[in-house]
């Protein structure tokens, strides 16, 4: 079996892995980072969003091998320890899940868009922005309000911080 | 998915090399489309040839008169080009609307026309504007490149290297859709340059994209959508499937016509 080596939340993770393995089987299985959901698993509902260097991906729609070098960052490495990452915050402070299946697609969602979008984000954008991640509780009013507050909040974190 | 065994190719002669070993394999892009056919096991090729480390299929460049986008650039890279909002902003507006945010960071063009799915977007604009597809042996106008229902004029051991589009005086494409997968129900690219006009459609017909040319005369006298009031285009020649009929995907490609040629 081939090897991957990839770096994951910060640590070089390497494993010998079937070729068919999905980023985010390798992620829940073999590094046990369970974080990462898988809902449809057709790359229409983002549950499964990480990022590869920097950038929201689904994780149920790339190959572990096609990550060979790259850094992924999943919802386990977004908290600074103990705090929370300001996107995380703003979804418990606004209630933004009900079951929290989605959540974690949709805080890395949320923080590629603030990379790419800034900090001022309006609803239209974000609702936009959010096609490609669903909640079946449908609680997408909370997800937008906890999403507009995170993306104020992470202006105040150093600039290194908020582009992971 | 069915075993396959993965090449991670490091160069175009690389993977030209793999694929010559390998002559069942395929190519593998950003693999939006073909990693969810694979899951289906709608695919199964037994080799994967892995293009994303390859670094010289990507980028964008504006090389005088026409705007060079690189195989290997993915639809996030062509919607926020400030090259390609230049040189023609409809193309980028176009790369703005396949799938969703995450989709796009992975699904490349020359992905998008190798596999000629007929409700894909890019196709529509390499007809409309009438691209020159670029292989590692030959280039081809895009009408000769796209051949039918998930087909092209590839040949064995050839990979899209690039994809040329020459400038227009004018470009929009128009998107019906499908609210569930993002695909086009209907998508109509109008593109005028000098006197001529071009109308392609995606989405809709039962052999792929076509040239819509009762509209294209139309348009070339006249440039306002009043000029296809009353046109209308046989439903015989389009695909009906559970997402629409083949009168009310009729119906959309006037009606998205006369919207992009109202926003031209």
């Amino acid at each position: 079996m081939p090897t991957v080596t990839m770096n994951v939340n910060g640590r070089q993770r390497s494993a010998d892995i079937d070729p068919r393995t999905l980023l985010v089987q390798f992620l829940r299985e073999n590094l046990r980072l369970t974080g990462t959901h898988v809902g449809c698993d057709t790359s229409q509902c983002g549950a499964c969003v990480v990022h590869i260097d920097g950038e929201a991906v689904k994780a149920c729609t790339t190959l572990a091998l096609s990550c060979e070098g790259s850094n992924v960052l999943t919802i386990e490495g977004l908290a600074n320890g103990n705090e929370l990452h300001p996107m995380q915050e703003a979804f418990r402070e606004h209630h933004g899940l009900q079951c929290g299946f989605c959540t974690p697609g949709m805080i890395m969602t949320a923080v590629d868009l603030v990379r790419r979008k800034g900090n001022n984000l309006d609803e239209k954008t974000i609702r936009e922005e959010l096609e490609g991640n669903l909640c079946r509780c449908t609680g997408y009013h909370n997800i937008v309000k906890a999403i507009a507050a995170g993306a104020r909040n992470m202006s105040s974190m150093p600039q290194s911080k908020a582009a992971e | 998915m069915y075993a396959f065994t993965h090449h991670l190719a490091s160069s175009v002669d690389d993977a030209v090399k793999t694929l010559g070993a390998n002559g069942d394999a395929k190519f593998l892009a950003g693999g939006q489309t073909l990693l969810p056919t694979m899951k289906q096991r709608l695919a199964a090729p037994p080799h994967l040839i892995d293009l994303g480390k390859v670094k010289e299929l990507r980028g964008i460049e504006v090389q005088g008169d026409k705007l060079v986008i690189k195989a290997m650039t993915r639809h996030y890279d062509v919607a926020t080009s400030d090259a390609v909002k230049s040189f023609q902003p409809g193309l980028a507006e176009l790369a703005g609307l396949i799938g969703d945010p995450a989709v796009r960071h992975r699904g490349t063009i020359g992905g998008s026309i190798a596999n000629n799915d007929p409700a894909a977007d890019y196709p529509a604009a390499c007809l409309a504007l009438g691209a020159t597809i670029v292989t590692n042996k030959r280039r081809l106008e895009a009408e000769k490149f796209f051949t039918g229902l998930f087909s092209t004029a590839l040949e064995d051991n050839e990979i899209v290297t690039s994809v040329e589009f020459p400038k227009a005086d004018k470009f929009k494409y128009m998107k019906f859709r499908n609210p569930a997968s993002r695909y086009a129900m209907v998508g109509v690219a109008v593109a005028k340059k000098g006197g001529e006009v071009r109308v392609a459609v995606t989405g809709a017909g039962s052999d792929g994209v076509f040239r819509w040319t009762a509209a294209e005369e139309k348009l070339t006298q006249n440039f306002d959508k009043r000029a296809l009031e009353g046109l209308s285009i046989d439903p015989g020649t389009l695909n009906g499937d559970i997402h629409g009929s083949r009168e009310y995907r009729a119906h959309l490609i006037g009606v998205m016509a006369k919207r992009a040629v109202a926003a031209a």
